[in-house]
């Protein structure tokens, strides 16, 4: 198992197998993604009292989903970096961050496409979801912005991963919000006490679009760590090596 | 099949979410692609230099 992680961790054994793994967890993601799409629009019954504005909830969830996930594995990657000075590590945080911006962004927009209609209204600033997912969205802009504004790689590493981790306090206060706090956004729908609130026809698509965005998710960030490494080894001997022997893996 | 793609009047709302969603998609794999290449064909450059 250890040697497994040991490996991973290792710049050209993960550029390969990352290569590998991208198309899988590409194809299987768009085919997930496809029919929830599906499913979701045309044959999930429309609900009882939000009609079919309800079929926004395939793309809303999967997104802040995501934006919450790719600030976990942003923070934990960045931890390891920093505790145990782990170059992949580092990466891996670069990475995330702007695909978790970018989900952050759609699931503000979604929802707020979403509330127009159902609350009569874009925006609520007193509500505690809605603004800690847009704090959330901040936070990215700041750990990218860190990054970009230190020139010595290894410093903007340190001090990026200080931020994220310290972030990451946000993630559990956008997902309690609802119980904690009176708020117009619903509660828990799927992981909840007495199960899922939802029927299964609109359950299953839901569920194979948390996924399939997961995946496609993972492919995403798969290409971006593949650049990171390959910009930060830029000097290695494997880098030489694989770009004279021409395999562009 | 124009009932169903209306939504029950949601359609504006509905469709362009799904919209949004799919611009999203396709700038973040553009974007990551776009990066990938332009680092590898930098690398590709500077050993070209080199080697001259």
């Amino acid at each position: 198992m250890w040697t497994f992680f040991h490996k991973l961790a290792s710049p050209p054994h993960f550029y390969r197998l990352s290569a590998r793994m991208m198309p899988w967890f590409a194809a299987s993601g768009i085919i997930l993604i496809l029919y929830g799409a599906v499913a979701g629009l045309f044959f999930a019954p429309a609900d009882y009292q939000q009609g079919d504005a309800f079929r926004i909830i395939y793309v809303h969830v999967p997104a802040a989903y995501l934006s919450m996930m790719a600030y976990m594995v942003m923070a934990i990657a960045a931890g390891i970096g920093l505790i145990w000075r782990m170059k992949l590590a580092h990466a891996v945080a670069a990475g995330a961050a702007p695909l978790g911006a970018w989900f952050t962004f759609l699931a503000l927009a979604t929802g707020s496409i979403w509330g127009r209609p159902m609350w009569g209204t874009w925006w609520e600033w007193g509500d505690p979801r809605l603004t800690s997912e847009l704090i959330l969205l901040f936070l990215y802009f700041g750990y990218m912005a860190l990054r970009s504004a230190i020139d010595d790689p290894a410093r903007a590493d340190r001090a990026s991963a200080v931020l994220a981790m310290v972030g990451a306090v946000n993630v559990p206060i956008i997902h309690f919000s609802v119980e904690w706090w009176s708020s117009l956004h619903q509660g828990p729908t799927i992981i909840r006490e007495g199960g899922p609130a939802i029927v299964a026809e609109m359950l299953y698509p839901l569920v194979g679009m948390i996924v399939g965005f997961s995946l496609l998710f993972g492919a995403l960030l798969l290409s971006r760590v593949r650049a990171e490494v390959l910009y930060r080894e830029r000097r290695a001997k494997w880098v030489r090596e694989m770009i004279e022997a021409g395999t562009r893996a | 099949m124009i009932e169903k793609l209306a939504m029950g009047n949601y359609g504006l709302y509905v469709w362009s979410c799904y919209a949004l969603t799919l611009i999203v998609v396709l700038v973040c794999s553009v974007q990551a692609s776009r990066r990938h290449r332009a680092v590898y064909s930098d690398i590709m450059r500077r050993l070209k230099l080199k080697e001259s």
